[in-house]
């Protein structure tokens, strides 16, 4: 117990989890660069058009959405840069997260 | 041993180590079966495959193309909700090694039978507990049995045991000194140990309606679940582990007492003790080995020692505390080691001298390395061991840092 904290409140006794949103924890923590889409050349965006969304398809953990702008969940995104290989519009450029910070 | 109380259906069979094992997976009405020949372990995978062909035995036996896969059967097996038996020996074992940590962490109540066999190089396939003690840290309990009705009566207890505390159970007895030599055996009637051992009750189950992750990545701190709960980090799992270790003791000490009540032979203690009441030298040993002390103590009373046996029969959770109350009296412990920690000592001397420590002890402690790969222990060599350290003893020197090898070199 760690300031009043204990994890025994869970009842289990190996690691065990139900489907949902960050029940792997929250996995972004891993990241070391993240992908920051540009409006102009992004294909929805600039036509104001449910089409393409192909970072949306290829996005192994589903956080791209599917709207106008496209929104990327940072709390899980671990920088893969599969949606910035897959871009036709190279809209998608991967930044480290350190020329983030220093931004 | 004691035979108080045979049970009327009890049935008296010449068996050999590995038919004990495998009729205590048969009377445990094990569901799910996954081994790979090894000697001297191969008689009981082939004595459980004639049970399940010939239909005395209702499980799936599953052939398997290695051990690592044997065990990783096993664990997804009793994930789903089986109880599940597999058994192996010495390089068996040893690729086993990564599933073992997997069965103990995930908390799975798989019951191994250990045959112990020395590992190479050089190739040997003959008896020591290298294998076994080389898996000390891998989370499971190990028992070691003295002699065939113990294999038995260990495999029935293994599983309650494992059930109830959820903690993977390794029986272990001596490969050929065992495994391969008939003595009588008791079995209990089928009707007895359902009583004893109710069916498993899985803490995990695999169902599409309900679906679950388990034993998923888990990182190093707590986290909440979608519900908001605050679940464990990997630490957090792992001590669970050790706390459920730690509380086995209880289990397996309660499980051999009702065991006795039900059968007549009580195993409520976590070792065995022989003319212990009197004995100011005391012999310690694991498995067969200790039988092998019984008689060094006989020639050694002759000659005028008080000498006593105690025989370990629970490694893990080791019973230090048991221990210290029964080596209390003695002012020389003389334990003899069928394994090695390269570099220090023998594993059962260092787990005596650890729980002797700040218990006002003053006992000379002398360890021997004997029977590595299959090498013969005749008890007139453990009784000039034990003659050997009465001379430390005058000397008065209690511990030595490594311990002395019965062998030619």
């Amino acid at each position: 117990m760690i300031n009043g904290y204990s994890t025994r409140i869970c009842k289990h006794i190996c690691s065990e989890s139900s489907p949902g949103i960050g029940e792997g924890g929250r996995t972004g923590e891993w990241r070391n660069s993240h992908p920051v889409i540009d409006p102009q050349k992004c294909i929805p965006a600039r036509q104001n058009k449910p089409t393409c969304f192909i970072c949306w398809l290829y996005c192994p953990d589903a956080v791209i959405s599917k709207t106008i702008p496209i929104q990327i969940n940072l709390e899980y995104c671990k920088g893969c840069g599969i949606c910035s290989q897959v871009c036709p519009a190279q809209a998608i450029t991967m930044v480290t997260e350190e020329e983030f910070c220093s931004e | 041993m004691t035979n108080k109380k045979i049970d009327r259906k009890t049935e008296i069979q010449i068996l050999d180590g590995n038919q004990a094992a495998a009729q205590g997976a048969k009377l445990s009405r094990v569901q799910v079966i996954a081994a790979y020949p090894i000697t001297p372990q191969t008689p009981l995978t082939e004595t459980l495959s004639k049970f399940v062909e010939g239909g005395t035995l209702n499980a799936e036996y599953v052939a398997v193309e290695s051990e690592h896969s044997a065990l990783a059967v096993c664990v997804s097996a009793s994930i789903a909700g089986a109880r599940t038996f597999t058994g192996t020996s010495s390089h068996g074992l040893a690729y086993m090694h990564e599933m073992l940590h997997w069965t103990a962490g995930a908390r799975l109540p798989v019951v191994l039978a250990c045959v112990n066999r020395a590992l190479g190089a050089p190739w040997n396939v003959l008896n020591d507990q290298q294998d076994s003690i080389s898996q000390r840290d891998t989370g499971w309990i190990q028992i070691y049995a003295r002699n065939n009705q113990e294999i038995l009566d260990s495999m029935l207890q293994a599983y309650k045991i494992a059930e109830t505390v959820y903690v993977p159970v390794m029986v272990c007895y001596d490969g050929y000194v065992l495994s391969h030599t008939e003595m009588p055996v008791a079995i209990p009637s089928q009707e007895d140990i359902d009583r004893f051992l109710p069916p498993y009750k899985p803490h995990t189950i695999l169902d599409p309606a309900d679906p679950k992750n388990y034993n998923l990545v888990t990182l190093a701190d707590p986290r909440a679940n979608t519900e908001g709960i605050l679940c464990h980090g990997y630490m957090e799992l792992r001590y669970l582990l050790q706390e459920a270790l730690q509380n086995s003791k209880e289990t397996i000490t309660k499980v051999g007492q009702e065991f006795g009540e039900l059968f007549g032979r009580s195993y409520a203690n976590m070792f065995w003790e022989d003319k212990l009441d009197d004995a100011d030298i005391v012999i310690v040993a694991m498995g067969s080995l200790a039988m092998e002390a019984i008689v060094a103590a006989d020639i050694l009373r002759k000659e005028g020692h008080k000498v006593g046996v105690l025989g370990l029969r629970v490694f893990r959770p080791f019973p230090a505390a048991d221990l210290v109350k029964a080596l209390k009296k003695s002012r020389l412990i003389v334990i003899f080691d069928k394994n090695i920690s390269y570099g220090s000592e023998g594993a059962t001397c260092s787990e005596i001298k650890s729980a002797l420590y700040g218990n006002h002890m003053n006992a000379v402690i002398r360890n021997f390395i004997v029977g590595l790969g299959g090498r013969d222990v005749k008890a007139r060599e453990l009784a000039e061991a034990v003659n050997k350290s009465l001379l430390s003893l005058k000397e008065g020197v209690l511990n030595s840092e490594y311990p002395e090898w019965i062998c030619y070199i």
